[in-house]
Order: C-alpha cells, then sequence, then structure tokens
C-alpha cells in the first residue's frame, strides 16, 4: 500500500520554495559535528600500517615490538579477524563480496596495491601510535603487479587471484585471470544494423582513475562494551549498511551494533563501504578502550575506492539522416585488487538515451593493483558515454546534421524497451534536448580558439527499503526522524518541506532530524540518486497516517464518525454541513489534547520505495583552448536536466551545478598518477588536481519537470545525470574550438599541446 | 622537540650552532609543517624567526629596497611603494597558496627550502636580488641564483639563515614580471615559471635584462642566452621570439607527475614571451 502512491497534480505552498535549510546553520558556523569531531572520554588513537608495495606475498607480520612499547593499548593483523566465505551483498549501487571485504580491510595472504593495510595499532597517543606502526615488521614477496586494464587481460600478466575464473563466459574459461567478470547485453542484430548504416564509426577511448574528491576523509570511533555491544560513530553515505558489513565481518548480532551516523563531508559514492570500522571495533574490544581513528588524506587517496580507469571500443551506424542502425560497445573496466567495478552500470548506460533496434554491449570486469572501486556519481557511466557522445558528434558533423537533432532522431522516450529490458514510462530526454535548443546559451557568439560542446546523460535512479518516524510533539511542532543519510545535498530540507506541505504548517514548525540504526528499520544506502525519491515517499505515507490519526482524534472531539473529518491546511475540519457545525481544530489544539485522546500522535513508514524515475540531461559547455600551451578554460556551462520535480529548486541547483564541477575536474586535469612500481604519485589535493572556484565560470542552470507518476510530488533522482556528459561535451567542444578530437582523459595540458603538435605535423 | 622564537639574529644562530643539525629554522612554516606531519623532517629544535625585527620589514634607502626574509606575501602584497618598484616579485608572492598561505609563507623560505619550482625565486633572481646571509661565521651576502642547488639542496652552511635581501635601484622605464603555468588558476604549483626584468632608455631600446626559469631544472636558472636575445633590441617580435628559443634552450626537466619534459620545454618559451611583454609593458608605463 505504501508505495503505492501515485503523483498528484495540486497547488503546492511549500514545495517548491527555497527556505533555508536546517543544516545550514551549523555547517556556516562550524558547529557541525563531522566524523573527526567526535571524541569519547578515555579514547585512544588507531593508525593503519600500509603496504609499500602494489602486490605482494606476506610472508610474515612482526608486532612484538610494537606491543612492548608503552601506551600501546592494542594491534591487530588478519588473525584477529575471521575468514568469510563468498556471500554477496548490495552496498549502494555496487555489490560486495565478504571474502573480498575482510581482505581489503585488512590484508590476508597478500597485498594487492600500495595502501594495502596490512596491521592496526591504538595507542595513548597519536605520536605513540605512529611510531608503533613503524615497530611493525613485515616481511613480502614482491610479486610483478599490473594496473592497465587491458595489459591485465594478456596472458602473461601478474595474476592478482590465483582462483579467479572468469564469470559469464560461454563456455567457462579453464584456467584462472584477472577478468573476473564479463556482462553482455544485446538486443537485435547488430551486423544486420551495422549493414544496413550509411555510415559506421568504431573509435577508443581511454580514461584514468578518478577519485569522489570528498572533502572529509574517512573517520570512525567505536567503543566495545563488556557485555559484547558496539556503539560506533563514523561519517558514511548508509549507517544500516555499515552496521550490516561489521556484523557480518565480526560475527556479531545487528543489534548489538549502533552505529551514529555523524555529519557527512562529502561522499558521492565513496562512503558506503566499511575501511576503519571493524578495525576500530576489534581494537576497542581488545583495548577495552574508544578507539578513534582517522585518515589522512593520503590513507584517502592510497587505500579507498576511487572509480575505475577504463578503455573502452565504441561502434555506431548510422543512416544518412542520422537515425542509428547498430551500436556496439565493449568496455574495459578496472575493477582494483577485488572484482566488482561499475561496469554492469556503465554497460547498461551506453546507450540508453536513445532508442535503438540492434544493440550489443559488452563489459569486462578486470582486477588489477590498485585499491578496490567504489561507486562514483553514477558508476561507471560518464566513463561509457564519452565515447558513444563523441562518435555521435563526429556523425552529427560529418552527416551535416545539428548536435541536438542527431539526439532528437533517436531520443528514447516513453514507451522506448531498454537493451536491459525495461521499457521507460514517462521521461523527459527529449524535453531537456528541446530546451537546451531554445537556449539563449546557443546564441552567444565564440571567438578564435573557443569552441561548444554538447552532451547527454541517463540515470536510472533507485528506490529501495526505507523507514521513517514522525512524530506530533505536544505544542503541535513536529519532529521527523530520517533513516536516509543526508549526503550533504539537502534532503532533511526537501524532507521537511514535503511533511509541511502534507500536514499544511510552516516549514519550520517540522525539524527533521536522522536517526541512528537502533531509532529506526533498515534503510539503505544513500546512493543511486534515492534519498528525496525514497525518503519522500516514506515522509509522505508517516504525514498521512498521523493525518489519520489527527482526524480520529477530532472526531472524538466533535463525536462524530471519523469519515466525517477532513484534514486542510493544518486543521481538522467537518467534511461538510450534515456533520454538523464545529470550528475547525488546528494541529496545534489536537496535539495538545492529544494525552486525554488517546495518547501522543505519530505517523511512521517501512516501505520498499520502487517506480523510480529515471533521469536525463543535456550539457552545453564553451571552452577556450590556448594553443600554446593546451590549457582549456571553461568559459560558459549550462546544465538542463529533468527533476521530476524540484522539491527544493536551489538544492537541486546545487546538485546540477556540483556534478558538472566534478565533470569539468574529470574531463580535464584529475587523475591518478603511478610510478613504474605501481606506486600512486599523487595521494594529495595539489597533485590530485580538482577545480578550484575561479577555475570554473557559474554553472547555468535550467530545470526541466516532467512527473515521476510513482512519487507523489513526481520526484525523480537528481544527484548522479550531472556528472555524466561533462566528459564528452568538453572534448566535443575543444573539437569545435581546434579541429582535434581527444578521446582520452584527462585532457590536461600536456596532452591537448601534444595533440596540437602532432596534428600540426601531420598537416605537414 | 622544543619550540624557540629568539627576538635576534644573535640569538637565532646561537640555538642553531647549539642544535647542530638537529634544528630547523621555522618561518611560514608552510613547507616545514608539512614534512614534519609526512614524516620527511623530525626537527628537535625549531627556531621561529617571525620575532626578529631585522627579517621582518620591507626598508626602502635611496630607492633601494631591502625585503626581510621573513616578510609575508600579504605583507609584500600590501605593501604599496614595494608594490610600484616590484611588480614582477609581487606576481610570485600572489600567486603562492591561499590568502590564509600567503599570510604566513616568506620569501626566505621558499627559498631556502630549495624546489625548483618556488614561485618567489625567479624573479628575485630576475630582480638581481642578493641575499644577506648570518651564520656561526658572522654575515656574508650571495646572489639569490646561488642559494639554492638541487631539490631540498641550499649552499648555506649547517648554522646559516638568510636574513633579508637587498634589491637594486630602480631604473627609470624598468620593468619585472613573473608569469607560472599551472593546470589550475590557482592553489596550484608551477609546472613552469618565469621572472623576466628589464629596462629601457629613453628610445626605448632594450639595455639591460634578466631572464630566470623555475621548475624547469634541479634550480632556478639564471639565462644570460635569454637575456642577450632582448638587449640591444626594442623587444619586438623578432626578439621575442629569440628570447623564447633561449628560454626553451636552457631548459634541463624532467618528466613527472607535473609535466613531461617535452611540455615544460615549449611552455618555458611561451611563458618567456608573456612574461616579457608584460614587463615591457610596465617598464613603458614606468
Amino acid at each position: 500500500m505504501a508505495t503505492m502512491l501515485k503523483y498528484e497534480d495540486k497547488d503546492l505552498k511549500v514545495v517548491g520554495t527555497r527556505p533555508i535549510r536546517p543544516d545550514g546553520v551549523d555547517k556556516v558556523t562550524g558547529r557541525a559535528r563531522y566524523g573527526a569531531d567526535v571524541n569519547l572520554p578515555g579514547q585512544i588513537y588507531g593508525r593503519v600500517v600500509r603496504s609499500p608495495h602494489a602486490h605482494a606475498r606476506v610472508l610474515a607480520i612482526r608486532t612484538d615490538k610494537a606491543e612492548a612499547l608503552k601506551g600501546v593499548k592494542a594491534v591487530v593483523t588478519r588473525d584477529d579477524f575471521p575468514e568469510m566465505p563468498v556471500e554477496y551483498a548490495a552496498a549502494g549501487e555496487l555489490i560486495v563480496n565478504f571474502r573480498d571485504v575482510t581482505r581489503n580491510m585488512m590484508a590476508r595472504e597478500k597485498v594487492l596495491y600500495d595502501g594495502h593495510p596490512v596491521a592496526a595499532v591504538a595507542a595513548t597517543s597519536e605520536a605513540i601510535a605512529r611510531r608503533a606502526a613503524r615497530l611493525i615488521e613485515v616481511d613480502y614477496e614482491v610479486l610483478p603487479h599490473v594496473i592497465d586494464p587491458v595489459e591485465a587481460m594478456a596472458d602473461d600478466a601478474p595474476l592478482l587471484h590465483e582462483e579467479q575464473m572468469t564469470e559469464g563466459l560461454d563456455p567457462a574459461p579453464e584456467k584462472p585471470s584477472n577478468l573476473a567478470k564479463v556482462v553482455s547485453f544485446a538486443k537485435g542484430d547488430v551486423e544486420q544494423g551495422f549493414a544496413e548504416a550509411d555510415l559506421v564509426i568504431e573509435r577508443e577511448f581511454n580514461t584514468k582513475p578518478v577519485h569522489q574528491g570528498y572533502i572529509e576523509p574517512q573517520a570512525s570511533i567505536a567503543s566495545y562494551t563488556e557485555d559484547g555491544q558496539v556503539e560506533l560513530y563514523t561519517a558514511t553515505q548508509g549507517h544500516f549498511v555499515i552496521r550490516a558489513q561489521c556484523a557480518k565481518l565480526l560475527q556479531m548480532d545487528i543489534s548489538k551494533i549502533r552505529v551514529i551516523p555523524t555529519e557527512l563531508g562529502g561522499g558521492f559514492g565513496g562512503k558506503n563501504n566499511v575501511y576503519l570500522e571493524p578495525l576500530a571495533i576489534v581494537m576497542s574490544k581488545k583495548s577495552n578502550r574508544p578507539v578513534k581513528m582517522t585518515m589522512s588524506r593520503e590513507d584517502v587517496f592510497r587505500s579507498t575506492g576511487p572509480t575505475s580507469g577504463a578503455h573502452t571500443r565504441i561502434k555506431i551506424g548510422c543512416r544518412k539522416d542520422g537515425r542509428i542502425t547498430a551500436a556496439e560497445a565493449e568496455l574495459d573496466f578496472q575493477a582494483g585488487a577485488f572484482a566488482g567495478s561499475s561496469v554492469p552500470m556503465a554497460a547498461m548506460c551506453t546507450f540508453t538515451r536513445y532508442d535503438l533496434d540492434n544493440v550489443r554491449v559488452r563489459g569486462n570486469d578486470i582486477t588489477v593493483n590498485r585499491p578496490k572501486v567504489a561507486a562514483y556519481r553514477a558508476p561507471g557511466a560518464p566513463i561509457s558515454i564519452f565515447g558513444v557522445e563523441s562518435i555521435l558528434d563526429e556523425m552529427s558533423r560529418e552527416l551535416g546534421i545539428d548536435p541536438i537533432e542527431i539526439r532528437l532522431k533517436n531520443a528514447a522516450r516513453q514507451g522506448t524497451q531498454t537493451y536491459y529490458g525495461p521499457t521507460f514510462g514517462p521521461i523527459g530526454y527529449e524535453e531537456t534536448l528541446n530546451r537546451a535548443r531554445q537556449h539563449p546559451h546557443l546564441q552567444e557568439k565564440l571567438g578564435p580558439d573557443q569552441g561548444r560542446g554538447i552532451a547527454t546523460g541517463f540515470w536510472f535512479n533507485i528506490g529501495k527499503e526505507t523507514t521513517t518516524t514522525l512524530n506530533v510533539n505536544e505544542d503541535g511542532s513536529v519532529t521527523v526522524i530520517l533513516g536516509t543519510i543526508d549526503v550533504a545535498g539537502g534532503s532533511r530540507a526537501a524532507m521537511a518541506m514535503m511533511v509541511a506541505e502534507e500536514l499544511g504548517i510552516d516549514v519550520d514548525k517540522v525539524r527533521p532530524q536522522i536517526g541512528d540504526t537502533q531509532t529506526l528499520g533498515f534503510n539503505f544506502v544513500t546512493a543511486g540518486s534515492r534519498g528525496t525519491f525514497a525518503s519522500g515517499i516514506a515522509v509522505t505515507v508517516a504525514a498521512r497516517k498521523a493525518i489519520d490519526v489527527m482526524r480520529e482524534r477530532a472526531a472524538q472531539m466533535w463525536d462524530v464518525p471519523v469519515d466525517g473529518v477532513v484534514w486542510e491546511d493544518g486543521h481538522a475540519r467537518p467534511a461538510s454541513s450534515n456533520v454538523g457545525e464545529f470550528e475547525p481544530l488546528s494541529i496545534v489544539e489536537i496535539a495538545r489534547k492529544s494525552g486525554m485522546t488517546g495518547g501522543p500522535i505519530a505517523g511512521h513508514a517501512e516501505i520498499t520505495a520502487e517506480g523510480a524515475g529515471p533521469g536525463f540531461g543535456t550539457h552545453i559547455v564553451d571552452v577556450e583552448v590556448d594553443r600554446r600551451t593546451g590549457l582549456v578554460k571553461i568559459l560558459r556551462y549550462t546544465v538542463i536536466q529533468d527533476t521530476g520535480k524540484a522539491i527544493h529548486p536551489a538544492y537541486v541547483e546545487g546538485q546540477f551545478q556540483g556534478g558538472a564541477v566534478q565533470g569539468i575536474g574529470w574531463a580535464l586535469n584529475e587523475e591518478y598518477i603511478y610510478d613504474a612500481d605501481g606506486r600512486l604519485q599523487n595521494p594529495g589535493f595539489l597533485d590530485y588536481r580538482v577545480p578550484v572556484a575561479s577555475d570554473v565560470p557559474f554553472i547555468g542552470t535550467d530545470i526541466v519537470e516532467v512527473p515521476n507518476p510513482n512519487h507523489p510530488y513526481g520526484v525523480r533522482g537528481i544527484g548522479e545525470v550531472p556528472i555524466i556528459p561533462p566528459i564528452a561535451a568538453i572534448s566535443n567542444a575543444i573539437h569545435d574550438a581546434i579541429g582535434i578530437r581527444l578521446r582520452e582523459q584527462p585532457m590536461s595540458p600536456p596532452k591537448v599541446l601534444k595533440a596540437i603538435r602532432e596534428a600540426s605535423n601531420g598537416a605537414g | 622537540m622544543r619550540y624557540e622564537a629568539p627576538a635576534s639574529l644573535d640569538a637565532a644562530t646561537r640555538l642553531l650552532a647549539d642544535a647542530g643539525g638537529a634544528a630547523r629554522v621555522l618561518a611560514g612554516g608552510t613547507d616545514l609543517l608539512i614534512q614534519m606531519r609526512a614524516d620527511l623532517v623530525e626537527p628537535t629544535v625549531l627556531v621561529d624567526v617571525k620575532n626578529i625585527a631585522e627579517m621582518r620589514e620591507i626598508a626602502e634607502e635611496g630607492g633601494r629596497f631591502r625585503l626581510g626574509a621573513a616578510v609575508t606575501g600579504m605583507e609584500i602584497m600590501e605593501h604599496e611603494g614595494f608594490n610600484a618598484a616590484w611588480p614582477g616579485i609581487v606576481d610570485g608572492a600572489k600567486l603562492i597558496g591561499s590568502i590564509q598561505i600567503r599570510g604566513g609563507a616568506t620569501r626566505g623560505g621558499n627559498l631556502c627550502n630549495a624546489s625548483p619550482a618556488a614561485d618567489s625565486v625567479p624573479a628575485l633572481i630576475a630582480a638581481d636580488a642578493i641575499a644577506r646571509i648570518i651564520g656561526p661565521d658572522g654575515r656574508r651576502a650571495a646572489p639569490v641564483e646561488d642559494i639554492a642547488t638541487a631539490p631540498g639542496r641550499t649552499s648555506l652552511a649547517a648554522g646559516e639563515i638568510v636574513v633579508s635581501f637587498d634589491l637594486p635601484e630602480r631604473e627609470p622605464r624598468s620593468g619585472d614580471a613573473y608569469l607560472r603555468f599551472t593546470p589550475r588558476t590557482e592553489m596550484d604549483i608551477a609546472v613552469v615559471g618565469v621572472g623576466v626584468n628589464l629596462a629601457l632608455d629613453e628610445a626605448g631600446m632594450c639595455v639591460a635584462a634578466r631572464v630566470a626559469l623555475g621548475a624547469v631544472a634541479e634550480r632556478a636558472l639564471l639565462v644570460d642566452e635569454a637575456a642577450a636575445a632582448l638587449i640591444g633590441t626594442r623587444v619586438d617580435d623578432a626578439a621575442l621570439a629569440a628570447l623564447s628559443a633561449a628560454a626553451s634552450a636552457a631548459c634541463r626537466p624532467i618528466d613527472d607527475k607535473r609535466g613531461t619534459k617535452e611540455f615544460r620545454i615549449e611552455v618555458a618559451g611561451v611563458l618567456a614571451e608573456r612574461a616579457a611583454r608584460i614587463a615591457l609593458e610596465r617598464a613603458e608605463q614606468g
């Protein structure tokens, strides 16, 4: 019942306005408490010992010298954690395998990347913990390593997992390899489709691994009590999933672990998985003290999941009129040290903006000697669509068709069946393209060495398990306990607004609060752009239940049947004059008397949200290329996206802008740089270059609203689509500016300058 | 670890001498604190020089500036007289870090940290600045280009401190400029840096020039051939092309995470030309 709420078009008082966010004051005054701000009495400090090698067998670990150091209270190694069998679970948009999760948080047989944990210590001061960490001796047998995904698939490549047999191949392989899994999707007859094409273009593209770039490093503090209860404060996108992972890894009951989520300084998919938490819990158990662990920026870069580097091959055929007849892709994705990259989602997103008859996509999930990848905002999609949107740009030039027209000619719309199964309901892709065509941005004149690019993106969006409790307090104000983490996008504000809209009260009367794991039933991670969609349904369900309770109370006070009471504008009113003449009762009046009419008033929801509306966006970018240094400057950027309904338009615009800026950084400068020994050379924000404010113009936004029929306010997820088009859009704009097409990311000055030199040499 | 903040040069040099090699001079701390956190250095004594008056002032006598080695970037940027005389040195100060970093960072620290990419060094070399040094054996002076010798290494003897920089008298119709290349607009580190200082005669002919390159060798380079390309010309397109070629020819960079060899060599020439244009414009206005 709960998930059946449908979209209703109605006049809105709160939804669509721009109130100040409930977490805003704490954040601008510095009062907000992030992971590293939490301290407990008697706490000690943990530190991880990390592998200096990209690939090595761990022969022996000697901890006696560290344990003998005064002030050291606990040391853990692989021997302190149970072996885990192969068992899969969802954690955000990626699937984890507990056999691998336990090996990733603490190496067992081998270290598989530079930065892989091999031991951890906890001591009474950070200085002692540092010294103790240096006293731990590890004997390694260094092995050859491999990082490039294509090299990792070669027959003679160093093998990470001796037992890894490729999944998804028929016939099954006879010997192990670094190819962990193959995913395939097919529709129609691709050979026939290419045969019907007037123009076929096939190209290869390469992208480097990039990091989410959240500002807050991972931080946790755990306290294990004598009776086996755990209190864990941690900065995460999903405290219930962290609790489940810790319970599994440490073989504990879920009920014994209370996870209190802190304010989150960004996650973008990078904070769905455990790193420090199980180490802190076990060291707390060993020391009988709370253990605080905080990563340095270097730790974050060397050991937490970035997204994949990849090699892709894309082939598209179309007729002279621009209609695509066949499309094919092969995607090689780094999984990092353990299987499970975003290649399945990347494969599903590759061509899904278009209504195609003949498609074949193969995705290869490849283990390499880098940290296990994690989700990063629309995991995989920016990588796989780069080549598709680049080739479409090439086709539009070749055929003399406008780049927006060629996309409209092939656009997915309601009723289009995707090549991975589902058929689209109402979607807003064409609307974003039509809006782009009218946009004043396209009228702006371009100067020499300036160019314009267009690209588009699609993301599924998800729903999943969600719970909430809404309490109408005794004065008529409202507290909403939410189970989905506000990953800083402003979802608490959106929830308060939907509750205020439902109850007919001022948004200031609603206080949203994230509950810890002991206050609510299970909530899935805030991932897949689900927060405002799924929790929005939950709070609407909860508010409507509370309204039903208040109608009952009013009926009791008036001594009329409950059907005779309606709820309007924050008041119980008689449904008609037949019910009787009664002055409306406000939420305040009903709440004040609640003790005498049956007790406190609440509504709650425990749902699996279904029917998330797919999101589509179109981006337009203008660049200027300095032909003598290769520097690409972003002159103007516009994001046009279907949001279903913008509950709080300013925060929707913020998501559009933030995603675009992350995409700009990805396109132009971000990359993991490894030396010949597989050691990361740029584990910090000086040499891992995310854009600074002065690198980007004000990002223009245009909100399209095609309501999602499966949400009471029409909401679609919006957080992920904005990062998908930028790499392709910028590459297309560079081509427009200087006539050179870059198919490698990052499009950093040395690479752009080299391409310019090669082009001029080639031209004689 | 002991922290000391002496008020005199004598006290500072004594502290350094007493500690042997285990002491480090702390000026702005923008490099040292990072190195300490990364376990790269573990000093037993930190000698904070920011309480020493002589190191903390910008003094002018008869058109000659003396720039204290522990004057911060923000103090340089806010000094009107210094800005008018040496805008190129100020260019270098402006490009370092953020406002907060510039509030601590000093020229002496930037020089003695001996990074080849130090943003304040090429303009000081181009300006013909002389470093005044104090140490266990008393005072001495040396051209700025002779201080850093390789990444993290200097020609300073144990216990020596750079106290200040003496700048020559500013001639009329002279101008300087510093440009660097970074992929980002700010909060970045030079992939190439170029300082150009030149003077014109009344007819607009270049009569003196100095050109220094950063981040293209093991230390900042004074490139006489590049200066020679300008002297005796009107700094026209032909001269600038010769300057550009000479600057590129002087580079001996490495490939690293910040840029390739070929990129640095090419861009050094481009920036030399662009910096010279700015210096020329400033000289013509001055």
